[in-house]
């Protein structure tokens, strides 16, 4: 039975070199704004890094925003985390408000994958509800 | 509502400054669509954190949706409520 509401895909491009901008324009706010503990924890771990991996997590955000149709809803970034497992794989965790929109997906139910090359990072996620998604956006 | 030239004079300024439109922001009608002007969702971002920066406030989770960012006057609105003076 065709149940289209049920997959949704959210993809998001981010250029490197403006998120090592933001980071020297704006300083420390920059991260604390959009990112959690844990992922500023990682992203500033290895400093040569930091800009590709707040990119890719910040690509991540947006492509979830885009997956459960929530670009409308006013969700804090920082209600979408990016989890680092010991194996390199990287999953979303939803708080907050963006758990409860979403319909708090469990784990398996989504998936995310991150990727970058020279200056862009991207971001795909898929999400695989229950029950119909009833916000809608693009 | 006022039309608060002033208020819309720093928004074009932030936006000049962070965002990265593909038009000349000083320029920009209050009404003129910013996404279709070339606002990224990461330069929106920059557009944010240049206002609160500049006004010493801080966008509320109800407006970090992109209607709040989609014009200089949906910015202006959503500043004279937070507080901003027009």
């Amino acid at each position: 039975m065709h149940q289209p509401d049920r997959l949704r895909v959210g993809i998001d491009l981010v250029q490197i070199s403006r998120i090592r901008e933001s980071i020297a324009t704006f300083g420390e706010r920059f991260a604390q704004r959009l990112f959690t503990p844990d992922e500023i924890a990682y992203a500033g771990a290895e400093e040569a890094l930091a800009a590709e991996r707040f990119a890719a997590r910040f690509a991540a955000k947006e492509a979830a925003l885009k997956a459960f149709g929530l670009s409308h809803a006013g969700i804090d970034w920082r209600e979408i985390e990016v989890l680092r497992h010991a194996d390199g794989r990287c999953s979303l965790r939803l708080h907050g408000k963006a758990a409860s929109l979403a319909g708090a997906p469990l784990d398996h139910e989504t998936a995310l994958s991150l990727s970058h090359d020279g200056d862009y990072a991207v971001a795909i996620v898929t999400a695989l509800q229950t029950e119909p998604i009833t916000t809608h956006s693009h | 509502m006022s039309t608060a030239p002033a208020l819309d004079e720093k928004i074009k300024t932030v936006l000049r400054d962070h965002g990265r439109l593909n038009k000349d922001a000083m320029a920009l009608n209050p009404d003129a669509d910013l996404y279709q002007a070339g606002l990224t969702s990461h330069a929106s971002v920059n557009v944010m954190l240049g206002l609160e920066g500049l006004f010493d406030i801080e966008f509320p989770d109800q407006m970090l949706n992109r209607s709040v960012f989609s014009s200089v006057q949906a910015i202006r609105s959503a500043l004279l409520e937070l507080g901003v003076a027009a």
